[in-house]
């Protein structure tokens, strides 16, 4: 078992098996995704009741949070997947770190404008310097000079090298956002969710949340796929595998 | 793993360890400072100059919101359930603000302990809940929302 998920592993590395696995997934991860958001949104929209103190305002979290969690997540699977990059120079790996940061910085932004709309009815204000929303345009700042830096490079590799350690530099503050609402008095509302007690919010309002996180969570793996493989083959468009691919297409 | 890729591995560690003790150093250092708001309790314990600026933050108490007729004036107390502070305001408060509700006021305390609010802003507390279930819970009289 151990030894075939490695012979897996190692088979992902190469362009065209990645190229092919990709092209497979990628229809069925967009349309778990459309059903996902069509459900979740349909429900967000027309079945969960309205707040006690909100009124219908809250339902903005239903594209908030999921949106929120997946700017976190991203930064993590992307500071693995550089791990795997600088430790093993494995090629696909490099490239899946890099073109995840784009899609970081759209969900951290959908994260912070939901946010702000928000914000401006129930609190009185777009934004606050406090400790919750500051972390989180940081790590919009930080998703950014990686797609610079990478960009910077006229090698891919030498900027993806360079660009993968300022990952693993940023990491530092994926635990500073989660934690803010805690550690410090914030604007900011503290976590509503809890995966290990129970979670302040009625039962009856949590089935949209679920379902556009998880639909949320197929729209990410469908862009990674997506990104990595248009990334592959603008770069090894003058490879032996690429012709030929080109050539089956031809025929 | 090759001692090369061994050795990668370690110098990854010792980054992130390092940055990660780099950063908890300079957040204990940055502490108070990264406050968003003191409580009436901080302000009792410490009272700040009279002209010196800050944000307030604690829950309306219940019956004492005054609202002035022909203005926008607003007087109310903010409390931590230990202490209270009067606060008074004048311009066009958020949709949440209510008797109860989290608020945050950002202002200056006069020489006879009243704080001058220049902006308040509500805070949400993380409870979300239908109508029905909260007029539920009041009456069978149990706490709802706004915990701090």
């Amino acid at each position: 078992m151990w030894k075939r998920l490695k012979l897996a592993f190692h088979k992902l590395g190469s362009p065209p098996i990645f190229y092919r696995f990709a092209q497979t997934l990628i229809p069925w991860l967009w349309s778990l995704t459309g059903v996902g958001l069509a459900v979740g949104l349909y429900q967000a929209l027309y079945v969960v009741p309205p707040d006690y103190q909100q009124g219908d305002s809250y339902r903005i979290l239903y594209v908030h949070v999921p949106a929120a969690w997946q700017a976190m997540a991203t930064y993590l699977i992307m500071a693995i997947l550089a791990i795997i990059a600088l430790v093993w120079r494995i090629r696909t790996a490099e490239i899946m770190a890099m073109v995840a940061a784009p899609i970081g910085a759209g969900f951290t932004l959908i994260c912070l404008v939901t946010g702000a709309i928000w914000g401006e009815p129930m609190w009185g204000t777009w934004w606050a310097w406090d400790a919750r929303l500051t972390s989180m345009l940081i790590l919009l700042f930080i998703y950014l000079g990686i797609m610079g830096l990478y960009a910077a490079f006229d090698d891919h590799r030498q900027g993806a090298k360079m660009a993968s350690v300022l990952v693993l530099v940023g990491v530092v503050n994926i635990p500073i956002i989660h934690f803010s609402v805690d550690w410090w008095t914030t604007l900011h509302q503290g976590s509503t969710i809890n995966l290990f007690g129970p979670s302040s919010m009625d039962p009856t309002m949590l089935p949209p949340l679920i379902w556009m996180t998880v639909a949320v969570k197929f729209m990410f793996a469908a862009m990674l796929l997506q990104r990595a493989r248009n990334e592959l083959l603008a770069q090894d468009q003058r490879k032996q595998w690429t012709k030929r691919l080109i050539g089956d297409l031809i025929e | 793993m090759t001692p090369r890729r061994r050795k990668r591995l370690t110098m990854i560690v010792v980054l992130v360890v390092g940055i990660g003790t780099a950063a908890a150093i300079a957040i204990s250092a940055l502490q108070e400072n990264m406050l968003y708001f003191i409580a009436p309790s901080d302000v009792q314990a410490q009272p700040l100059p009279a002209d010196r600026n800050f944000r307030l933050g604690g829950l309306v108490e219940a019956g004492s919101i005054e609202r002035d007729a022909d203005s926008l004036h607003v007087q109310f107390v903010v409390t931590d359930g230990v202490h209270q502070v009067p606060v008074t305001y004048a311009g066009i408060l958020p949709d949440l603000f209510r008797e109860g509700q989290g608020v945050i006021a950002q202002g200056r305390l006069d020489e006879s302990g009243v704080f001058h609010a220049r902006e308040v802003l509500a805070r949400h507390d993380e409870t979300y809940m239908p109508p029905e279930v909260a007029a539920a819970l009041e009456r069978s009289g149990a706490p709802h929302g706004v915990v701090e």
